[in-house]
């Protein structure tokens, strides 16, 4: 996918101006935000649960070669194919050569967010294939040639005229407003291709080592579909998702679930190992998993960043995050949005090319409350920040700002000393004269950014360090 | 109950920058609610700022000699008082951050973090004056007010002090608190976040205010004096007759 992340205040202001989407990314604190706050409340063991999916997640990217081999292992044993890509060009490759051997001439893909890394559908394109997403939201946006707005909702930025009006432009239907007559039309859409496909492609939630089972987590149906009607399913997934054991899933399915949309359960989890076997009535002829890096390895050896990996994309830090229902989706430039995109992305992309991602947030920590696995967003989103003004881990990629490199050396210098501090005041009390009235400062050409969304109140006469002294006397 | 003559509590206040600097009315009231607790405050004249500004916005290097003052500063065993959230988080959760390859400065600001107290925590959680300070507001003679309630980020989510200034509100006979919608989130303040994405902050901003004149209160009362100067800043561009107050405010007028 084509990495927008410079292009972060275009984006934000983009969003900020259309009232549907700020409208509908409020309804996303009301919406799965609330829910995820009264399914954890009603989950008695929650934050157990939290504990030891943490500890299982902790463990298992610890031990990560161990358990991408023991997936290796079992998949093959269950009469599948794995293979390792290093990155998008690697995955691509493979699955638009797989598909070109098989004769593959229409794909239906379940969501995936690691193919929106890869950019897979363009490949597809380009071979001459044709693929169709299968989510509704990722239909949607697809028709529309757009990127996901969200890890869990896509489409999530546009209204039901909006959908309409596309499905008009793109199918010819008649336009509606009804949502259940949308679904239905995307639903006779998509079952022609359903029957059609000779490819199915999905992601997976999870990835079981000790039985190589890929899971998926849908409310439509699309995922078992895509499973389950082509000769052919190939599963591609982030090399982060693995978890070791059934038992452990059913820690994560719990939390994912609840955290993502507030249910208990979604209408689909679905299981699946290896293609067909001989009893089987349904289910593809072969199998292939790709795990793709594509970065991931980076995130790995960082220490400061590792956890980050922990991360099952349920999307709650997105709801929680107070910027992110302002700027959407779309203004984070690539696949994954939000707090976890603005750490995630800049590694993943190449951190010259994300400088805002780590600075626009007010680091109010509603990601980290929300997060289920305890990711510590705020404190990497600090360490990226460090490593974009004075770090040495990417010597190339320094936010160089001269001006205010000196100006934190010179703020430094004068709080290491009341006395220089004193001078200082003093100094600002003097030059606020022309801008201050009745101790407030209503406006001021060089504290715009400020004013004009705030007034500012100006220096008072006395600090607190000088009426410190009368204080002290009226003991 | 303990009155302010059996009480017999040292402790050491650090006043924060922002407090200091440019809301010293606030550092005022904190003085005289802890007094009026029976509390003995010394106020270090070394202290100046945590280091926090230039920690949040990356420059590590610049904050930390700032904390290494901090840490030098307060070596006694007297608790220390900070009438803000996020200063205490600063010192109390990121310090430990900021001499991540420090480990002796590290180990140093460990040593001092159990004895650093948020103005909240301490009044409610160490001195365990709730009830005392409804007592003494009940025999102030305060005129009856309304306020509302803004949760500060740092407070609630370092910190995880998210009851005790609710506590200490509603042991005020004559103040009614009335809770805001979305009281938990953020301001849009974040430091220099304010000025680097001004309009999202604005924004943010927009919406605290919305929220704060859906409780129809007369004053929003916060634990953070950068907040209140944020949410304060909003309200008076707005045009919204709303008094934004520091915790210690509106205890100190309801005790007096």
């Amino acid at each position: 996918m084509q990495v927008k992340t410079k292009q972060f205040n275009q984006g934000a202001a983009v969003a900020m101006r259309n009232p549907t989407i700020q409208k509908n990314l409020l309804d996303l604190y009301h919406g799965f935000h609330s829910a995820r706050l009264k399914a954890s409340a009603a989950t008695p063991d929650w934050e157990a649960l939290q504990d030891r999916a943490r500890a299982i997640k902790e463990h298992t990217v610890e031990n990560l070669d161990h358990y991408l081999a023991l997936i290796e292992e079992n998949v093959t044993k269950a009469g599948g194919k794995v293979y390792f890509a290093d990155d998008d060009v690697a995955a691509n490759k493979y699955v638009v050569d797989l598909a070109k051997a098989r004769g593959v001439k229409t794909v239906i893909k379940s969501k995936s967010m690691v193919s929106e890394e890869m950019g897979l559908n363009h490949h597809f394109e380009d071979a001459g294939i044709e693929s169709v997403e299968t989510d509704l939201g990722e239909y949607i946006i697809q028709l529309a040639g757009e990127t996901p707005f969200h890890i869990v909702a896509p489409a999530i930025h546009k209204s039901r005229q909006d959908v309409s009006q596309l499905f008009h432009e793109k199918l010819g239907s008649m336009p509606s407003e009804d949502i259940t007559e949308l679904g239905r039309e995307a639903r006779r859409q998509l079952r022609q291709k359903f029957i059609q496909a000779d490819m199915g492609i999905t992601g997976a939630n999870f990835i079981v080592a000790e039985t190589g089972t890929v899971v998926l987590v849908t409310n439509e149906g699309n995922g078992r579909m895509s499973t389950s009607m082509p000769k052919l399913h190939v599963a591609i997934t982030g090399m982060e998702k693995v978890v070791p054991s059934m038992d452990d899933l059913g820690t994560f399915l719990r939390l994912l679930i609840r955290s993502a949309t507030g249910q208990r359960l979604t209408s689909y989890v679905t299981a699946v190992t290896g293609p067909r076997r001989e009893h089987e009535v349904d289910g593809p002829e072969e199998f292939h998993l790709v795990i793709v890096d594509n970065g991931r390895s980076k995130l790995l050896a960082n220490p400061e960043l590792r956890e980050s990996l922990y991360c099952i994309r349920c999307g709650a830090c997105l709801n929680a995050c107070p910027v992110y229902r302002k700027v959407g989706g779309h203004a984070y430039g690539w696949v994954y949005p939000g707090p976890i995109g603005a750490i995630v992305s800049p590694v993943l992309t190449g951190i010259g090319n994300a400088k805002d991602l780590p600075f626009a947030s007010s680091l109010c920590g509603a990601c980290k409350e929300a997060c289920p696995v305890r990711i510590n967003i705020p404190r990497m989103l600090l360490v990226l920040r460090r490593e974009l003004t004075e770090g040495t881990t990417y010597p190339d990629q320094k936010r160089v700002s001269l001006f205010e490199r000196i100006a934190f050396r010179m703020w430094r210098i004068g709080f290491q000393n009341p006395a220089l501090l004193r001078i200082g005041t003093a100094v600002g009390r003097i030059a606020q004269i022309p801008f201050a009235r009745n101790g407030r400062i209503k406006n001021a050409p060089f504290l715009s950014k400020w004013t004009r969304y705030r007034t500012l109140p100006a220096l008072p006469k006395s600090s607190f360090r000088d009426r410190w002294r009368k204080l002290s006397n009226e003991k | 109950m303990a009155s302010p003559s059996e009480r017999k509590v040292n402790a050491e206040l650090f006043v924060t920058c922002i407090i200091d600097q440019i809301a010293p009315e606030v550092g005022e009231s904190t003085v005289r609610v802890l007094r009026r607790l029976g509390v003995d405050l010394d106020f270090p004249p070394e202290q100046t700022c945590c280091g926090q500004p230039a920690f949040n916005s990356g420059y590590w290097s610049e904050a930390k000699p700032l904390a290494r003052k901090f840490i030098e500063t307060f070596t006694g065993d007297k608790p220390v008082v900070i009438p803000s959230g996020s200063c205490a988080s600063m010192v109390r959760v990121f310090y430990q951050e900021l001499f991540h390859d420090e480990p002796l400065w590290a180990e140093r600001a460990a040593n001092l973090a159990p004895k650093v107290f948020e103005l909240s925590e301490f009044l409610a959680d160490e001195l365990n004056a709730v009830g005392q300070i409804g007592e003494i507001a009940s025999e102030a003679k305060a005129q009856k007010t309304s306020t509302t309630y803004h949760e500060t980020c740092h407070l609630r989510r370092e910190l995880g002090a998210t009851t005790q200034t609710r506590k200490l509100l509603k042991a005020l006979p004559n103040v009614t608190l009335t809770e805001m919608p979305q009281s938990e989130v953020c301001c849009g303040f974040g430091g220099t976040f304010a000025v680097k994405y001004s309009d999202i902050s604005g924004a943010m901003l927009s919406d605290k205010v919305n929220n704060i004149k859906a409780s129809a209160a007369e004053s929003v009362v916060a634990c953070d004096s950068s907040c209140l100067m944020h949410i304060g800043g909003g309200l008076e561009k707005q045009g919204v007759n709303v008094q934004p107050l520091h915790l210690a405010q509106i205890l100190d007028q309801a005790m007096s």
